[in-house]
């Protein structure tokens, strides 16, 4: 049973003190994100001995290191690809992965859609503020249109990735997206995202004050939130409207990003396919011995 | 003793097995030392493929042909192809019905392979027909031993029918008569 | 897979003790023998046969196989899976091994046991694929950015693809350090016979794992249970709770990026680790040395003609031999300065417009000629080509 009641008492238990302070700005969303993470883990009652957390670079890929477990913080957008190694060899351990939206959707694009696809049973939590915030705010795959970056001086004309929708379909067991405005209901989707068997991954809308937000009129952390109030809605009540409401009311909220559950099924995981395969191999060796 | 073996044909033929059955009889089932390779052009099927061994009783450095001592051709194409570098006494064998244009003006063992392998019922095992022939022409191979090769080369339910594209390939090599 | 190498499963599935198999079938042969229980790999001519030959044996023996999406994910799963404890390894060539170059450098920096194949071929970019040349002898030493020690072997024939896999694992295992098996197009696509050692031939040696208390252990210093700078290896779900990361890091796995002398003390453990053993790890075969005055210098498949090539000419009489370089890095120096001090003339025929020659020149200093006999084009030198080189000695 869990035993953590305060926040206070959560961080003694999860968080590797040496590596205080972090590298993180105020007003940075990767804390609450952690933060999320530590609550799921401890009302699971995750054996952190038995948990792996992997990253790759940026900002979110610095996690690991401030959480008091097994890390690999790996080379960028391949994390996900190392951590398919790490459950080939053991699939016992847990696998949670940290990233960005850089290092998901941009140059690890190919390793996501491939693990997704594969069914690979990890949970992939990627932490998108809409741009390369450790170097300083260039444009990432998931930036809003007209959104301004260092690289996109002069707004950006690339149309955003949405990768839950890759993710759904490509098959992902679970897909979610929640924004770091919401309490609780993010604590929850972790916790699913950690039990599903095969391939979970949970987006999280989080801002970055200073590399974003500063550049798009958002550096005020309250503004930046009030942009996510506005700007998505929940998926349940976008099918409402969708469905039941007026041309009016559909206009509004359509180009909005929805967020909660997009996906949740059971689909068997590439390590279960695999360890079926050995057995029936072993099986017809024996067949093959008796004869 | 050093022997070098060139087999070509068109890809998907059998050529890389057939090599593979020599260079396996001279190595596993003989104390010989024996290097297989191979080229073949990027089509996976049709094409001219070539498979190439050497038998020595010395340590073999260069692992590839550089004086043919015999060679064995299964198409039109191949035999063109892959004659230009041979000696004026290389052994030549060929099946004329795979390699009709085959008057050069010097002899050569002519085996019906494909006719012996549509015989015994499948095209497929033409090339060991073209195996046992050869070993019977070349004579520097114990035929047991390049039949064990066979054997332990070939799929467990097509084991009969190539020991018997074997055995009468041996047959027709021993009649076979070095002719223009 | 949960995976406990098993003598006789290994034994059973690879069949018979002799067999007349392809240098890349010998490759996945010594990859099962040594223990590896983990392929990540991406199909590659030509070595696609050790993928395909994983593919068909490594499930057999319990082991788990992936084919991975390129080959940037083929060796991060291989270092993830080391972390999870298995032996792991994969197999590329040329272009493929350019795009793991990255990680193969993060398999350094966190002391990650690993084993590359890489079946040679040629370049620059796609060049010619079925063919075999020695195109990345100094991209496995210098492809990778930073300072860095590669351990590399080159097999001059089947056999040796089997056995130097073996001793890749080993050398893997003992130093905490990617290790390449260097073969090429020409051996990776040669059929020879190779004998399956029996198991009490086979020296397994694997990497130290993490015993002490959890609170003392130190995870990238040198080792605290024996005089070695290698540590004792920590792996994922033991408990030690070890915080691994490409970035500079210091003793604790800590980031220590800005830090001038924790950068030095790492990078100067990771490389000397290696390089103080160099007398241990150095592997050469010699022939006619004692009384040679012309020697080729050679490694991999041009050691094939170049033998030829020398008893062409010790048949007349000349005084002509060879040192091959079994191991290639780290760079068997000493016995190229004993030999420059005792021979005339060295030839170093390469399938490459000359890569190796480079390091020889370096440690002959001038000691005697440095020839570099090079041939590219996707065929090995013809023997007597190479004894032009000797015409006159």
């Amino acid at each position: 049973m869990p035993e953590v009641r305060t926040a206070d008492k959560l961080k003694k238990k999860y968080l590797r003190e040496e590596m205080w302070p972090t590298i993180f700005c105020n007003g940075c969303g990767n804390g609450v994100v952690l933060d999320y993470a530590f609550w799921a883990i401890e009302e699971l009652d995750l054996d952190m001995d038995k948990t792996v957390f992997v990253s790759g670079i940026g900002c979110s890929s610095r996690l690991p290191g401030y959480i008091n477990a097994d890390g690999l913080h790996t080379t960028h957008g391949r994390s996900i690809a190392f951590a398919t190694g790490i459950k080939a060899a053991n699939p016992d351990l847990n696998i949670i992965i940290f990233t960005g939206d850089g290092d998901c959707t941009g140059i690890g694009g190919n390793h996501f859609i491939h693990a997704a696809r594969r069914n690979i049973d990890v949970t992939v939590i990627l932490i998108n503020n809409f741009t390369y915030g450790m170097t300083g705010g260039q444009l990432a795959p998931t930036a809003p249109l007209g959104s301004i970056a260092t690289t996109a001086p002069y707004g950006n004309i690339e149309h955003p990735f949405d990768i839950c929708e890759l993710a759904k379909a490509l098959g992902a067991n679970y897909v979610a997206r929640w924004s770091v405005t919401y309490p609780y209901q993010p604590i929850k989707s972790v916790k699913e995202a950690i039990q599903k068997k095969g391939f979970s991954m949970i987006e999280f809308l989080s801002p970055c004050p200073t590399a974003y937000g500063r550049r798009n009129k958002l550096g005020d952390i309250k503004k930046h939130w009030k942009w996510y109030d506005d700007n998505t809605i929940l998926i349940e009540e976008y099918n409402k409207i969708m469905e039941y409401g007026t041309d009016e009311e559909k206009e509004k909220i359509k180009n909005k990003i929805q967020l909660g559950v997009f996906q949740d099924i059971e689909k068997p995981g590439f390590f279960e396919q695999y360890e079926k395969l050995v057995e029936r191999l072993q099986t017809k060796k024996d067949k093959g011995m008796k004869k | 003793m050093k022997k070098e073996i060139r087999i070509c044909g068109f890809g998907g033929q059998g050529v890389i097995l057939s090599g593979f059955i020599f260079g396996k009889a001279a190595s596993v089932f003989m104390k010989y030392n024996a290097v297989q390779s191979q080229s073949y052009g990027p089509e996976a099927r049709g094409g001219a493929a070539r498979s190439e061994v050497i038998v020595s009783d010395e340590k073999i450095g260069y692992p590839r042909p550089t004086s043919v001592d015999f060679f064995i051709a299964m198409s039109q194409e191949a035999f063109d192809t892959y004659r230009k570098d041979i000696r004026k006494d290389t052994v030549i064998v060929i099946d004329p019905e795979l390699v009709p244009k085959h008057k050069i003006g010097r002899p050569v063992y002519k085996v019906h392979a494909q006719k012996i392998a549509e015989k015994l019922g499948n095209k497929i095992v033409t090339n060991i027909v073209m195996v046992g022939a050869a070993t019977a022409i070349f004579d520097v191979l114990k035929h047991d031993a390049v039949r064990e090769a066979v054997i332990d080369s070939v799929p467990k339910k097509f084991i009969e029918i190539n020991k018997r594209a074997f055995d009468e390939g041996l047959e027709a090599g021993k009649n076979a008569r070095n002719e223009l | 897979m949960k995976y406990k190498r098993d003598p006789e499963l290994i034994r059973d599935v690879l069949g018979k003790k002799i067999q007349f198999i392809l240098g890349d079938m010998a490759c996945v042969y010594g990859g099962l023998l040594a223990g590896c229980s983990f392929f990540g790999g991406y199909p590659i001519t030509p070595a696609s046969e050790v993928t395909e030959g994983m593919a068909r044996m490594l499930p057999r023996v319990k082991g788990t196989y992936m084919q991975m999406e390129d080959e940037i994910g083929s060796i991060a799963s291989v270092i993830g899976a080391s972390w999870g404890g298995a032996k792991s390894m994969t197999a590329t060539s040329g272009p493929g091994f350019s795009l793991m170059m990255e990680n193969y450098g993060f398999a350094v920096m966190t002391e990650t046991p690993c084993v590359i194949v890489n079946v040679q071929r040629t370049g620059p970019s796609t060049g010619q694929p079925t063919l075999g040349a020695q195109g990345d002898m100094m991209q496995a030493k210098w492809g990778t950015h930073g300072d860095f020690e590669a351990i590399a072997l080159a097999p001059s024939n089947v056999q040796e693809c089997m056995d130097f896999t073996i001793d890749a694992f080993n050398l893997a295992e003992k130093y905490r350090n990617p290790v390449c098996v260097m073969a090429d197009g020409e051996i990776g696509h040669l059929r020879e016979r190779v004998v399956v050692p029996d198991e009490k031939d086979i020296k397994i040696v694997d990497r130290v794992p993490a015993t002490i208390d959890k609170k003392k252990f130190i995870p990238f210093t040198n080792s605290q249970t024996r005089n070695s700078k290698v540590p004792d290896f920590p792996t994922f779900g033991t408990g030690y709770h070890t915080y691994v990361t490409g970035l500079t890091h210091n003793e604790r796995g800590f980031p220590a990026t800005d830090k001038q002398p924790d950068h030095e003390k790492l990078v100067k453990r990771i490389t000397s680790k290696i390089t103080d053993d160099i007398d241990k790890i150095t592997n050469v075969e010699k022939l006619y040395l004692d009384d040679a005055k012309t020697v080729f210098v050679t490694y991999g498949a041009s050691a094939r003609p170049a033998e030829s090539a020398m008893e062409m000419a010790r048949a007349k009489g000349k005084k002509v031999g060879m040192l091959r370089l079994k191991l290639v890095w780290p760079f068997p120096y000493k016995e190229i300065q004993k030999l420059a001090s005792n021979v005339d003339e060295i030839i170093v025929p390469e399938m490459n417009l000359g890569q190796i020659v480079h390091p020889v020149r370096e440690y002959v200093e001038g000691q005697c000629k440095v020839v570099s006999a090079p041939k590219i084009g996707g065929e090995m030198h013809l023997p007597h080509e190479l004894y032009k080189y000797l015409e006159g000695k």
